[in-house]
């Protein structure tokens, strides 16, 4: 039943974000501050766990390879597609759903414990809408660049340490990077980005927002918010990935 | 003139308000006072629309708040101010912003004219030079002006406030205290007060309110309480040692 209660709510909550601005600038000026809080606080920690996944993934596959009658140009094509279709939206995500989730949920939390939420409902504004909004909006926009940021990085980080570990040449990588890629691929890196924002940004505004039980439930939120939405993202990866492989 | 007719509120079985029938008149600082756990805040979180009360009508200037749709009662909430127990500070705006976000948010007045306003509220609360601080480099004194600032700056016609002496030495205390009445003399507005202080009581009490267990016990004006015979109001109001000896005195 307290599943339920908390779905419907959710639902709930996500259906005010709907209704008409107070005053469009308003929501504007927040939706540019939260894009910039989500996408220019989240390049570096993404570029740095990016570069090194690619280079693993790279590294990991050479040395399946070694011995095998496999070219290998393939490693390039096989880090390119492990990276559009899988490592960098759910790894990204998962990464996300730590940083910027825990950030989203404590810092609603800390505006529900401390009554900010109540003085701009006494003031009237629709609290969820100017809240949650621009923040929804700003992870949809800004998440799916980090996530295609986190392929180049990925890539650059599989031409890195095959190189430098003398696996393979360059030109043997770069080879396997231009085999055509398939729009398919694009197209579920997409749509794995956007949900997966939407998912994180949801259910960590969710938690935050409805923070009840002082500092300490502020800290509960934050948990909360970071292992619900991770699990949801992946849950979500697996459908997703059904659907549309 | 808010008129608080029949309101009662219970939480699952427990009834916390219990048929409240209280007025309170413009220009008149209005005290609600009682034991906590007495309904103080309850009947606040009623009256400015955070809680939904059970039963009753709360109305403003004859516009009954409890029936209203969402979108009637934004228009009551842009006549309303309130200053809150712990401010309620916007922590990542400045205090200048803090005053100006609810211009920002509902005028369409020009920057120069919010400028203006905001300076002009932040000189009536003797707050000047803390434009650009943010709440969490000022004093408590300082926040406590700043939402009171916040409170009055669209010009509203009720204003709420909930304990505003609560964390104050008491010097800060009564300049608050002083502030508030003020404003209420001078903008003729409905203030009410959720207090302990009998500070407050005793200074800018012109209506006292005592809720005893859900239910309003006693009405009267803060000089009205040092004489008054009611047993269950002394105990609350002289539990001092400290006011049973001004009482004391003055007998």
């Amino acid at each position: 039943m307290n599943f339920f209660y908390h779905l419907g709510r959710y639902f709930m909550t996500l259906g005010s974000l709907f209704s008409k601005p107070e005053k469009a600038g308003m929501y504007w000026k927040e939706l540019f501050r939260q894009m910039s809080l989500i996408g220019v606080g989240s390049l570096g920690i993404i570029s740095i766990m990016s570069l090194f996944i690619g280079a693993v993934t790279a590294v990991q596959f050479a040395y399946q390879l070694q011995g095998n009658f496999i070219p290998m140009w393939w490693i390039g094509l096989i880090v390119r597609d492990s990276l559009i279709l899988e490592l960098a939206p759910t790894l990204s995500a998962l990464l996300l759903a730590g940083k910027v989730g825990s950030n989203i949920s404590s810092e609603l939390g800390t505006m529900r414990i401390s009554e900010q939420i109540d003085a701009m409902k006494i003031m009237g504004v629709n609290t969820a809408s100017y809240l949650i909004g621009p923040k929804v909006l700003a992870s949809v926009v800004v998440m799916p660049l980090l996530i295609v940021f986190s392929v180049f990085f990925g890539i650059y980080g599989g031409l890195f340490a095959g190189v430098a570990s003398g696996a393979y040449t360059s030109a043997e990588y770069i080879r396997g990077l231009q085999d055509p890629l398939r729009d398919a691929d694009t197209i579920i890196l997409f749509i794995k980005s956007v949900s997966f924002a939407f998912i994180i940004t949801t259910i960590s505004c969710y938690q935050g927002f409805y923070t009840t039980g002082g500092v300490v439930g502020v800290g509960k939120a934050s948990t909360r918010a970071v292992v619900f939405s991770s699990i949801v993202v992946i849950i979500a990866n697996f459908f997703i990935a059904s659907l549309l492989l | 003139m808010i008129e608080v007719k029949e309101i009662s509120k219970s939480f699952n079985d427990n009834e916390v308000l219990k048929s409240i029938n209280v007025t309170m008149e413009e220009g008149k600082c209005n005290l609600i006072i009682g034991k906590s756990g007495a309904g103080k805040t309850v009947l606040l979180k009623c009256m400015v629309g955070l809680f939904e009360p059970t039963s009753g009508e709360i109305l403003y200037d004859g516009r009954d708040f409890v029936k209203m749709t969402e979108k009637e009662r934004k228009l009551i909430r842009l006549e309303m101010g309130m200053l809150f127990q712990g401010n309620a500070l916007f922590d990542s705006m400045t205090v200048e912003e803090n005053v100006r976000f609810p211009l920002d948010m509902f005028t369409s007045m020009s920057k120069k004219e919010k400028a203006e306003r905001v300076n002009e509220v932040l000189e009536r609360v003797n707050l000047k030079g803390a434009h650009k601080k943010f709440p969490s480099e000022i004093s408590g004194g300082m926040m406590k002006r700043v939402g009171i600032a916040r409170a009055i700056v669209q010009k509203p016609r009720y204003l709420f406030c909930d304990e505003p002496n609560s964390g104050l030495d008491p010097i800060t205390s009564i300049v608050i205290d002083e502030l508030i009445d003020e404003l209420t003399k001078d903008l003729n507005i409905v203030t009410v007060i959720n207090t302990h202080d009998m500070n407050s009581v005793m200074g800018i009490g012109d209506k006292v309110i005592y809720i005893h267990e859900g239910q309003v016990h006693w009405e009267g004006s803060g000089k009205e309480v040092m004489t008054t015979k009611d047993e269950q109001l002394n105990s609350f109001v002289f539990a001092s040692k400290f006011w049973k000896q001004v009482k004391e005195d003055q007998q």
